[in-house]
């Protein structure tokens, strides 16, 4: 294991120099066709390393105890075994945990975008006096680690009756996630074309309509975009959930999942299982909107 | 009345009848963030248990103690060796494999190639971090995990706790991060790639210029900006890392793998003690500001070179 991951990555570079030479276009001559080969392996060997534990997750997670013992984690199972995904489920009480995840995302997301979109269209549009603090100070709080607010959020959360609510969960991260969003729209809307702005105006439009009839329409891809990104991102987030979540009914997926480790029931099956059916959800949405997302990760990067 | 023609004419500056669409984030910016921070950076002036317990005035005490505290130098050391696996491997990696799948394997059998290879290289991105923690905790595991049985099966008779060792945590945790990280730079640069003209490429192709020599002299200045991005909010992510140390090892054994972040967490729930946490998180929070402004700092110098020597 370590060593493919250590080595593959080199194996490229010390084979291209031989094959990058001149006449190698596409439909070019084929004389130099074997450096190819041994780039594309050397590409797919670090895609495989990648793959790896995948892969042993998913033989495992339908492999009896027995059959792990005797076989190896690397043997194809003879037959199906589901007793670990049962256990899993049970034990957790999944579909409660996946809508709890599902519910708190979701919320994020939509709020979250709406509040950066209220944000940029002050800072972007309105071109608010002081505006660069205002995006630096987003920008900041994107950076600071979360321990640094936990204690006294977590404080709060009990003086106003929301510990261990989803509530307060919900909050934090629309918040937090519309910093970011709020720094990518501003810059997006900082170059909107005021034609469109003035024609809207000369129309009689106020600021309210302007924002929703001419402004939204046209940053809704980008909004898009942010929403799945701030989906996906409340999905993932551990630390703030651990801290605020401390039952079973309120808890997220990871920590569910975290929590049952070091169990003594927790035989290599339903470790596996576990994993599985956890990391299908956002398996399933990356694969949903795998093009929207890498064009997403794509303009934060830019920006 | 907002028509920006008749905006310069009027006393009343534009900007201000848009204010209103700033108050909702900016009480719930105030609320959520400005609070929580500034009374983090208050109680780590007391001594507290937490709670309803009373909060004991000590000044600096907190911080002189951390200055004396191994542990806490310990986990900024970590920090460099997270640094390490979430920001330098990942990003010189992905420099290469994105230039290998773009322009070499891309071109020679073609965009569908690359692009499966990106989107594998970016799986492990997706999953939440505790599922991957848990996984390879499971793999990593020294008596029951798939890579001793495996290891096992070919023989070898003693193989390494890998968690487990002091020795041996630290490397094998920079590895699962490493593991978690690598899609990230290689689709960044990739987007990056298609910004760059192709015709630079022909150029130095027709001048006999071999793939090295290209990926040196075009590929890396060219994508520089991203380069600068993505090792911005990586290394705020490696200074930041909990999760996967969480899931992974708890920062042990004997704090061979303990970050900053955990640090603080086990003072704030597991040992209650509230300011020593909280001075923790300030000083991470102070070094993280610090970093990131050198590197925009930084960025900000090299655009500047650019711009006189082009």
């Amino acid at each position: 294991m370590t060593t493919t991951v250590r080595n593959a990555p080199a194996s490229p570079a010390t084979a291209s120099p031989g094959g990058g030479t001149r006449a190698s276009r596409p439909g070019g001559r084929h004389r130099r066709g074997a450096a190819r080969w041994f780039v594309l392996a050397g590409a797919v060997a670090v895609a495989l390393a990648v793959l790896a534990p995948m892969i042993i997750m998913a033989l495992n997670a339908v492999k009896s105890p027995a059959e792990y013992s005797q076989d190896g984690p690397l043997s194809i199972p003879s037959e199906l075994y589901l007793d670990g995904i049962v256990n899993f489920w049970q034990r957790v009480d999944f579909l409660v945990k996946l809508w709890n995840s599902f519910f708190i995302s979701a919320v994020v997301s939509v709020v979250a975008c709406l509040l950066s979109l209220l944000n940029a269209y002050a800072i972007g549009i309105g071109r608010i006096k002081g505006r660069m603090w205002i995006v630096l100070l987003f920008l900041l709080a994107n950076m600071l680690p979360q321990e640094a607010l936990i204690y006294p959020l977590f404080d709060m959360a009990r003086q106003v009756g929301l510990s261990n609510s989803q509530w307060s969960v919900i909050i934090i991260f629309t918040v937090i996630q519309s910093a970011f969003g709020t720094y990518l729209l501003a810059s997006v809307l900082g170059t909107f074309p005021p034609a469109l702005l003035e024609a809207a105006a000369l129309d009689g439009a106020g600021r309210w309509r302007v924002l929703w009839q001419v402004v939204f329409p046209i940053v809704r891809p980008t909004l898009m975009v942010l929403m799945i990104l701030f989906f996906i991102w409340t999905w993932n987030e551990f630390f703030i959930p651990l801290v605020m979540l401390t039952t079973n009914d309120t808890q997220t997926i990871p920590i569910a999942l975290a929590s049952l480790q070091g169990d003594r029931m927790m035989d290599a099956p339903t470790t596996n299982a576990g994993a599985l059916v956890s990391l299908l959800p956002a398996l399933i949405f990356f694969l949903v909107f795998q093009r929207t997302l890498t064009r997403g990760v794509t303009a934060g990067a830019v920006k | 009345m907002s028509a920006p023609t008749t905006r310069a004419r009027r006393r009343r500056p534009g900007w201000l009848p848009y204010l209103p669409y700033l108050i909702p984030g900016g009480v719930l910016f105030v609320v959520v963030i400005g609070y929580p921070l500034v009374t983090n950076v208050y109680i780590s002036l007391f001594s507290w248990r937490g709670g309803l317990a009373p909060l004991e005035w000590i000044g600096a005490d907190n911080y002189t103690e951390l200055w004396h505290d191994a542990a806490f130098w310990t986990s900024f050391q970590n920090s460099v060796a997270m640094i390490v696996a979430m920001v330098i491997v990942p990003t010189a990696v992905g420099l290469v494999l994105a230039a290998v799948l773009f322009d070499y394997l891309g071109r020679r059998f073609g965009g569908r190639v690359a692009s499966v290879l990106r989107a594998t290289y970016y799986l492990p991105q997706i999953l939440p971090v505790a599922v991957a923690g848990v996984l390879w905790n499971w793999i990593l595991n020294a008596q029951t995990g798939a890579l001793n049985e495996i290891l096992r099966g070919l023989g070898v008779t003693d193989p390494p706790n890998w968690l487990g060792d002091p020795a041996s945590a630290l490397p094998s945790v920079m590895l699962v991060l490493i593991w978690v990280q690598i899609g990230y730079p290689v689709v960044i640069f990739m987007a990056a790639l298609q910004r760059v003209d192709p015709e630079l490429y022909e150029a130095a192709e027709l001048d006999g210029a071999g793939w090295w020599r290209r990926f040196r002299a075009i590929t890396i200045p060219q994508i520089r900006p991203e380069t600068f991005v993505v090792t911005l909010t990586c290394t705020v992510a490696a200074l930041k890392v909990f999760g996967p140390i969480y899931v992974l090892t708890r920062g042990g054994p004997e704090s061979s793998t303990l970050v900053p972040s955990y640090y603080s967490y086990l003072n704030f729930f597991d040992k209650s003690r509230v300011g020593y946490g909280a001075a923790i998180a300030t000083v991470l929070t102070v070094v993280i500001i610090v970093v990131a402004v050198v590197i925009l700092a930084l960025q900000a110098r090299a655009e500047r070179r650019e711009e006189v020597a082009g």
